[in-house]
């Protein structure tokens, strides 16, 4: 272990046989890193707060809008509870799978990457089926008053997040399946991960706004 | 996937290093060039030619806005003129102001950034060369939509901060306004993108030994501005979004008898707006950190606390976009805060100052062109800076709102905050662009036509302003007594024109010409200066380890160099985040087509939606398809990336 350890860093040596000069040699660094020591998990990231912060400024717009109206919702009944409680308990419920594809990912277990992620799959699947229940069950519709506006804004802006993630993680498991392979498309599956850790934890402050602020 | 220790100690591969054979650096310069021909240039992703592009298309920009505020002023150096009419003056002063903020004032100071930081911080390359290749096309076609408009008599009209109801579907009828707010789309993901790009860059590939704490000032204040842009940015894309909708698909957030509110947009905007001063304003903080020492020949006084005075202004920045908003109905508590919070921001700025007064002061100054921009960036700033503190108090800005005593304060501001040093840099770091050396001379005319004109045009405007003069009028009646400085302010908008001209000039010139530079022509202290001008398509012959904060000034310690990545992959060095030690060896994808088709795309996508939301749907296929084939990887690629794999 230790061996080994030591063949992945970079060490100092003599530039040449005469000179007392020094040089840092890293051939032998490794080509790939998970976590914080990738790049891409930095721009995963910052994808993150960018949209994160979209939507902390869409559900401020929602109590904006709300301190001004005179009554809310306005002239309408609050979103019907069942369907977006049960694509939080499924959202929810997938990270399980997602935990299981990351660890199996950082551990370059390709069978279990691929399976999981294909559970994934189908769990991302579910949701989008649900979300268009949500939609026909919101009871107002976006053009007849700002309330309308801001709930479907809220809604469509979380189901686009939930309609890349599922593209990402469908070309990622194909790829998985079809190759071609190396080592840094277990980083890609380790980090598609943390986004999906993303998309979920951002539904929970959305669902509580679009279905219960309404209701109190 | 591959027995690690069998790759690594194989003879056969091409290393870099200090000691590399000829052989070698041709290999690299091969490696990381970008293809030839047409369909190359429309692949090429190295930062150095990517940065080069942005900087041009958003100077043409700058050149394009300021021929509208020169149409502005002629059409206003004489009262009851007839030159253009209230439409097309409308047109104007929205196009001049949305062109000088989004395409150029923002973008160009991320494009000089693409072609700096990685020079600075000891890299090969930018993280994510094609996604910063994306960034660039993208801006470019929204720019592009933006003229194009103007171009068919479409453009917008309601001002560049598109106030609603103004700008809302009852009074803003045509597609001028839809065109402005997809234009926002364009240039905030654009800008969005380059923050990515930049953080990335800065956290993960700086040289080994290049700590937080030595990185050059003007690395430290591109950091904090794109921290800034993914903040900020946000909001303006929602709330230009909201607008397109209510314009578009009916819905209304900004409309009051359907339980919106115009304030709403006015909140989300300046969200946005109040730190979009600072993304223009922070990184030529950074420029004004590399020019003195440079010039002064001494590193920078006060190291810590002008770092600290960058944080501290970006945060602070956020707390200032009701400043804007006086003459509304909020209520007067919130307005004391906002003023409280406007004062506040002169504390980091003077400690700045006083830093840089104290490193010219024990400084052995070198007074060239640069230098000289700057000083005039002392001069104007205080001044732009005293009538910030008067328009951040209430009973003041109610009285002169919406007049021309805000548009002398904001080009005080943005010209002398922004304009001056960003010259300065061109002057200063030409030589790294494009290998020649400016002409001292015509830069001399330069900048006192620059300085005499800019204050002849905007210093009367604080005087129309106090006497009553509102902006954005397209003329005003004889007997006024706004006729002389309205003439006098002219007469400085076309000095400007010359010496901007004679700028244009200087480039070319020089650009064909001009002496042909050596790799460090001033003696600065940071890392670009130790590589060729123009430097090499992969930058470093072998990464520099870093020992301090001006490598170049400071005694040779050892190691000095990095040996043993790949010259014939497009290898880089990630180090950590903190202290900047080795960590791995990623690689880095060649140059492809498909970022050029992903924006093309994208293009379709955004315009076509101005037209019809349907657009939305359909135009959806393209984006996603063109993005996962650049994604995909080739079997070419993928091969050697296996051949040379190493697990962590």
């Amino acid at each position: 272990m230790t061996a080994n350890r030591r063949s992945t860093l970079a060490r100092t040596r003599p530039r040449d046989a005469e000179s007392s000069a020094l040089v840092l040699d890293v051939r032998t660094l490794p080509t790939y890193g998970y976590g914080h020591r990738s790049l891409m998990w930095w721009s995963t990231m910052g994808l993150m707060l960018i949209e994160g912060t979209v939507f902390a400024i869409a559900v401020m717009m929602y109590f904006y809008l709300r301190t001004m109206a005179p009554s809310w919702p306005m002239a309408t009944s609050a979103p019907e509870l069942r369907w977006g409680t049960l694509n939080t308990i499924v959202l929810v419920a997938s990270l399980v799978p997602n935990q299981l594809a990351k660890r199996a990912a950082e551990r370059e277990d390709l069978g279990r990457a691929r399976f999981w992620l294909v559970i994934c799959l189908i769990a991302s699947v579910a949701f989008l089926v649900i979300r268009g229940f949500e939609f026909a069950t919101l009871n107002v519709s976006w053009y007849a008053n700002a309330y309308g506006s801001v709930v479907w804004l809220l809604l469509s802006l979380h189901t686009t997040h939930l309609i890349t993630d599922t593209i990402d993680t469908a070309v990622l498991a194909v790829l998985l399946c079809t190759g071609p392979l190396e080592g840094k498309r277990f980083v890609d599956v380790s980090e598609n991960a943390l986004y999906w850790y993303f998309v979920v934890l951002s539904w929970l402050p959305i669902y509580a706004v679009i279905y219960w602020a309404a209701r109190y | 996937m591959t027995n690690a220790t069998t790759t690594a100690d194989k003879g056969a591969a091409l290393l870099d290093g200090p000691d590399a054979s000829p052989h070698v650096r041709e290999a690299l310069a091969a490696t990381w060039r970008d293809p030839p021909g047409l369909i190359g240039m429309l692949c090429a992703i190295n930062h150095k030619t990517i940065a080069r592009r942005f900087m041009t298309t958003t100077f043409v920009f700058f050149i394009l806005g300021g021929l509208l505020a020169l149409a502005m002023r002629t059409q206003l150096a004489r009262p009851d003129a007839r030159l253009i009419d209230p439409g097309l003056y409308n047109e104007l002063f929205t196009m001049h102001g949305t062109t000088m903020m989004f395409l150029f004032a923002v973008p160009v100071m991320q494009a000089v950034a693409g072609f700096l930081v990685p020079l600075m911080i000891g890299s090969r390359s930018v993280a994510f060369p094609r996604m910063n290749a994306y960034a660039y096309w993208v801006f470019l076609f929204g720019g592009i939509l933006l003229f194009g408009s103007l171009a068919v008599n479409a453009a917008p009209a309601a001002g560049w901060f598109s106030y609603v109801p103004l700008a809302g579907p009852d009074y803003s009828t045509g597609k001028g306004t839809d065109i402005w707010a997809q234009m926002i789309t364009f240039t905030e993901l654009s800008g969005l993108l380059e923050a990515i790009v930049l953080t990335t860059t800065i956290f993960k590939l700086r040289a080994p030994g290049m700590s937080l704490n030595r990185m050059p000032l003007f690395v430290w204040a591109t950091l904090v501005t794109q921290f800034m842009v993914i903040f900020a940015m946000p909001s303006v894309m929602l709330c230009s979004t909201a607008l397109i909708l209510d314009r578009l698909v009916g819905t209304h957030f900004y409309n009051p008898a359907k339980g919106g509110d115009v304030l709403l947009w006015q909140h989300l905007f300046w969200f946005f707006g109040h730190p979009e001063v600072y993304l223009i304003f922070i990184p030529p903080l950074g420029f004004i950190s590399s020019i003195i020492p440079t010039f002064a020949r001494r590193p920078v006084f006060g190291y810590p606390a002008m770092v600290l005075s960058l944080i501290a202004t970006a945060f602070l920045a956020f707390g200032l976009w009701v400043h804007h908003m006086f003459a509304t109905n909020i209520p007067e508590l919130g307005k004391s805060f906002f003023t409280a919070a406007s004062l506040m921001i002169a504390i980091p700025s003077a400690i700045q100052i006083f830093c840089w007064i104290g490193t010219l002061w024990t400084g052995r100054l070198n007074l060239k062109t640069p230098l000289y921009f700057v000083l005039a960036f002392f001069f104007i700033l205080v001044l732009g800076g005293l009538t910030g503190l008067m328009l951040a108090s209430v009973p003041l800005d109610l009285q002169v709102h919406d007049t021309y005593f805000v548009v002398a304060h904001l080009h005080y501001v943005l010209i002398g905050g922004a304009v001056f040093p960003l010259f300065g840099a061109f002057y200063y770091w030409f030589p790294k662009f494009t290998g020649r050396m400016l002409d001292e001379t015509l830069g001399r005319w330069n900048f006192w036509l620059f300085f005499i004109g800019f204050n002849v045009a905007f210093f009367p405007m604080h005087l129309l302003g106090l006497q009553g003069m509102p902006r954005r009028v397209w003329t005003y009646p004889h007997g006024m007594g706004w006729d002389g400085m309205n003439l006098a302010a002219t007469i400085g908008a076309w000095t400007i024109a010359a010496s901007v001209l004679l700028f244009i000039v200087n480039v070319v010139t020089s650009y064909r010409r001009g002496a042909h530079a050596p790799a460090d022509p001033w003696g600065g202290g940071t890392l670009e200066w130790s590589v060729a001008s123009v430097p090499p398509p992969h930058n470093f012959d072998a990464i520099p380890v870093v020992h301090g904060r001006d490598p170049l000034w400071e005694s040779t310690a050892q190691p000095q160099f990095v040996a043993g990545l790949a010259a014939d992959a497009r290898e880089v060095l990630a180090t950590s985040v903190l202290d900047a030690r080795p960590d791995h060896r990623p690689l880095f994808p060649a140059p492809s087509i498909w970022p050029f088709l992903s924006a093309l795309a994208t293009t379709v996508l955004f315009i076509g939606s101005i037209y019809t939301p349907w657009a939305v749907v359909w135009a959806s296929a393209p984006v996603a398809l063109a993005m996962i084939a650049w994604f995909w990887p080739k079997r070419r690629e993928n091969a050697r990336a296996v051949a040379r794999e190493r697990r962590p």
